[in-house]
């Protein structure tokens, strides 16, 4: 092989797959928007049921108070959780089904041996993104990423959303004991909200790493190029 | 157990339930479907509409966990005033018309309220802000005082005035579930003002914003087109849904 051969492509999302992800990624930039426009009406955090200006709180945001943007803020929020939500269950529908999850988001057995893991971390650390072959399947700390969020994370945003519906936990009160209450919820919802903003920016972090313009091509048209396989370098 | 609660709602509470779903569509939450927050809040309303389908009460807590601050916020000390003339006489001279269609329309003096049966409820409240406090709440349940008026069966939302000019429509639904009650009382005392003595709303299923202070008229309709600009109430046209479940 010569350096003249052109790069090697290969399909590496469905389509589903990519639509999913653009639609969970709207939705979720239109609810932090939103969810900040909500919160700046009380940037008080509580633990408990209760919790109000007067009464002490568990953690006081340096934040502007501006009660006049829930209106706009709640709308826009319900539409795009709903988004979300139908989007997500979709998605998780057909990664189950599909084997989506199975084949691509769980770790294989290699990835899971000490070695490959400790190797794993130290190219992280030296942001060396993963050539050739490894490129085709997601790295283990990557599916693990993945797996956090898509199993975890947002289940428990929509889970601790939904315990500050006075109709919901009328039908579901288990939510006040699952949570530890209105205001407790309330706290989990934005700290798991900070969870998920920080793995945005990681995830951003590592599309620059890999390569911005080949992976969010693929993500977008589906086609990624392969990097070349390079040699190892002599200190490996 | 199943099967009696089953039986309940074909039979006792069946036309609670059968008005609730029927209104379902005429509802403001799914009569005006132009927007795509229109769609989404329909679809919250329709959807919590089935979940509560069997009609559940809302947790009540223990009197010990009541809040020691509730805040106050809209209106705290209505500049009305024959508002005023009423609550420097203990409210002694007010009264509360129920009018629309009823049999038998009338107007009940806070007297008149609190020799009905009562009802006590310690219930969480919810605010849109975010803040939610603990209060004791007591009064007359809303399907009590309908049902001695005698709710005609064409009759499908209650619309409810405020002193301050909030005004606020509840399908059937919401209006006959048991723990949405005319409160007189809270914590043990008399309502305060800044609560909205001497009479308010409790819908304990919804946020804060549909349990309106300082009652002042009650009327049974039919359809709520007419009223306002149609939203159903007076927050839906200041673009707060008029189902506010979440």
């Amino acid at each position: 092989m010569t350096e003249r051969t052109p790069r090697r492509t290969v399909f590496r999302h469905r389509a589903w797959v990519r639509l999913t992800h653009w639609l969970n990624a709207a939705a979720f930039g239109a609810l932090v928007v939103s969810g900040i426009a909500i919160l700046l009406a009380l940037p008080r955090l509580f633990w408990g049921e209760t919790g109000a200006n007067d009464a002490p709180a568990a953690l006081v945001l340096p934040l502007p108070v501006n009660l006049e943007q829930t209106g706009w803020g709640r709308n826009l929020h319900f539409l795009a959780a709903w988004i979300l939500v139908l989007n997500g269950g979709l998605y998780l529908l057909l990664s189950l089904l599909g084997g989506h999850l199975r084949r691509d988001l769980l770790p294989d057995r290699d990835q899971l041996a000490p070695g490959h893991l400790a190797r794993e971390i130290a190219d992280h650390a030296r942001l060396r993104p993963p050539k050739g072959r490894e490129a085709l399947r997601y790295n283990a700390l990557q599916k693990f990423a993945y797996l956090a969020v898509i199993l975890g994370l947002f289940p428990l945003m929509v889970l601790t959303g939904l315990t500050m519906s006075p109709g919901v936990t009328a039908a579901f009160p288990e939510l006040f004991t699952l949570f530890g209450g209105r205001q407790s919820a309330r706290t989990l919802h934005f700290v798991f909200a900070c969870l998920l903003v920080l793995f945005l920016l990681v995830h951003v972090a590592q599309v620059f790493v890999g390569g911005a313009v080949n992976l969010t091509r693929a993500m977008i048209t589906g086609r990624l190029a392969v990097p070349p396989d390079t040699p190892e370098p002599p200190d490996a | 157990m199943r099967d009696l609660s089953r039986r309940r709602l074909l039979t006792g509470s069946g036309a609670v339930l059968g008005a609730g779903l029927l209104g379902g569509c005429d509802a403001p939450a799914l009569s005006h479907l132009a927007s795509p927050y229109d769609w989404s809040n329909g679809l919250t309303f329709a959807v919590q509409r089935w979940l509560l389908a069997r009609q559940p009460l809302v947790r009540e807590f223990d009197r010990s966990r009541i809040s020691a601050v509730f805040p106050t916020i809209n209106t705290t000390d209505p500049d009305d005033p024959a508002y005023k003339r009423s609550r420097d006489v203990a409210f002694a001279d007010w009264t509360l018309p129920v009018t629309g269609l009823v049999e038998r329309p009338g107007a009940f003096s806070l007297a008149d309220l609190k020799a009905m049966p009562a009802r006590t409820q310690v219930t969480l409240h919810s605010c849109e802000q975010g803040w939610s406090a603990i209060g004791e709440w007591t009064g007359v349940p809303l399907a009590h005082l309908l049902a001695h008026v005698g709710l005609k069966p064409q009759a499908r939302f209650i619309v409810i005035r405020s002193v301050d000019g909030w005004w606020d429509s509840y399908d059937l639904f919401d209006a006959l579930h048991p723990q949405t009650i005319l409160a007189y009382g809270m914590n043990g005392g008399s309502l305060p003002v800044k609560h909205g003595a001497p009479v308010r709303l409790r819908v304990e299923r919804q946020l804060g914003y549909k349990s309106l202070k300082y009652i002042a008229a009650i009327e049974a309709v039919e359809r709520v087109d007419g009223y306002g600009k149609g939203r159903g109430s007076m927050v839906a046209e200041l673009g707060f849904p008029w189902y506010a479940g979440i």
